[in-house]
């Protein structure tokens, strides 16, 4: 299943809620201005926030561009990985954490909060995050095992193909 | 890897552009970006040292349409091709779904084209990925130029396998979206054969 070269990442109905849920709590309790969610792929899983003026694509891409290369500098010298990283701004703060070494937790927050307050509120969203993407890992695999995971794609045809690009 | 989001209906898959430095493949990116209708597309960023060379990544976000009721989009990177760049290179195909090599056709780039290649098939091997199972298309650019390798010795030294190739020139466009289609269309068929697994 870990082949790396033949698996999906896939998101569920139900997961998608739980984290959507987790989220938006931490937002209000850190009184954050937008949080959102990237796998270390560079590919945007939720977000809340004030994110209608934002480009969240571009964000996710740039995001895990900087953990892939802080990671690599935490290799050259001897670290894991640095779990946390922060960049402070003349009005926004960026708080960027990873969770359960895979998906990456970004908060942008201003005066209106703290960077302990973030810390603080970040760490308990961090677990409950961990314990879902967990259970989503778990659900992967059952759906897999089962045949249940039939991808949307299995029944498309050439034509589906060339009409995108139409 | 590609992310299938049955919340949002939507699939993510990421093609990287591989290939020496200055075969073209900012400039691919950069057509694409050109020739694509407004909606379709994202901002296209580009983290480039002042003299426009790709420091770490090209960008480009596409949304192509809807398959089957769910939104395909594909991620366009680029590498940079410097030799001294490798480390940024390894990240960047983390995780990718597709790989265009982007081959410099003029005769003084042969050796350049030959040894990206081989750095290609490395990086991808120490991340457990194998050139052969994935999704490949090879593109010789720069086709308008007069001192370009014959394409049979272009082929015979950079596609022993047979994979799709396309003669190019990026700059005019040439070549870029038969390319690109090509790749996406082995993305979504991998997706096709494979489920979820
Ligand atoms: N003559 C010619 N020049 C090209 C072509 N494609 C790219 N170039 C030029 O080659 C140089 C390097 O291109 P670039 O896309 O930056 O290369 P990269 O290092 O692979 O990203 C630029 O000056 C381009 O204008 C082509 O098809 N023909
Ligand atoms: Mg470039």
């Amino acid at each position: 299943m870990l082949d790396p070269q033949h698996n999906s990442f896939v998101m569920y109905d139900e997961e998608f809620q739980r984290i959507s849920a987790v989220i938006e709590k931490l937002l209000r309790e850190s009184n954050s201005k937008v949080i959102f969610l990237v796998d270390k792929n560079g590919q945007l899983i939720a977000s809340c926030g004030e994110t209608e003026h934002l480009d969240t694509t571009s964000l996710a891409s740039l995001t895990a561009g900087n953990i892939a290369a802080t990671g690599g500098l935490a290799k050259l010298i001897g670290e894991k990985e640095f779990s946390i990283l922060f960049h402070e701004g003349e009005k926004d703060n960026i708080h960027i954490s990873i969770i359960a070494q895979r998906v990456i937790l970004v908060v942008i927050f201003d005066h209106r909060s703290s960077l302990g307050l973030v810390r603080l509120r970040v760490k308990k969203a961090s677990d409950e995050l961990a314990k879902i993407f967990e259970d989503l890992a778990v659900k992967a695999a059952e759906m897999e095992k089962t045949g249940n995971a039939d991808s949307p794609f299995a029944e498309i045809t050439d034509d589906d193909i060339d009409n995108l690009f139409s | 890897m590609s992310f299938i989001n049955y919340a949002s209906r939507e699939i993510n898959c990421k093609i990287v552009y591989y290939g020496p430095g200055l075969c073209g493949k900012t400039t691919n990116l950069q057509l694409v970006y050109q020739k694509t209708a407004p909606d379709a597309k994202g901002k296209m960023i580009s983290l480039a040292t002042e003299t426009e060379r790709t420091l770490f990544f090209d960008f480009l976000p596409l949304a192509l349409g809807e398959i089957r009721g769910f939104k395909t989009r594909f991620h366009l990177y680029t590498v940079p091709g410097q030799v001294f760049y490798d480390a940024s290179r390894k990240l960047i195909l983390k995780g990718v779904d597709g790989v265009v090599f982007v081959a410099d056709s003029q005769e003084e780039r042969l050796d350049a084209n030959i040894e990206s290649m081989e750095n290609l098939k490395d990086n991808l091997e120490e991340q457990g990925y194998e050139l052969e199972k994935l999704p490949f298309i090879i593109q010789y650019n720069k086709q308008d130029l007069p001192n370009c390798t014959p394409l049979e010795e272009l082929r015979e030294l950079l596609n022993p396998n047979g994979v799709p190739d396309f003669t190019a020139c990026a700059q005019t466009g040439e070549g870029v979206f038969e390319t690109l289609k090509a790749v996406a269309k082995l993305i979504l068929l991998e997706l096709k054969k494979g489920g979820t697994g």
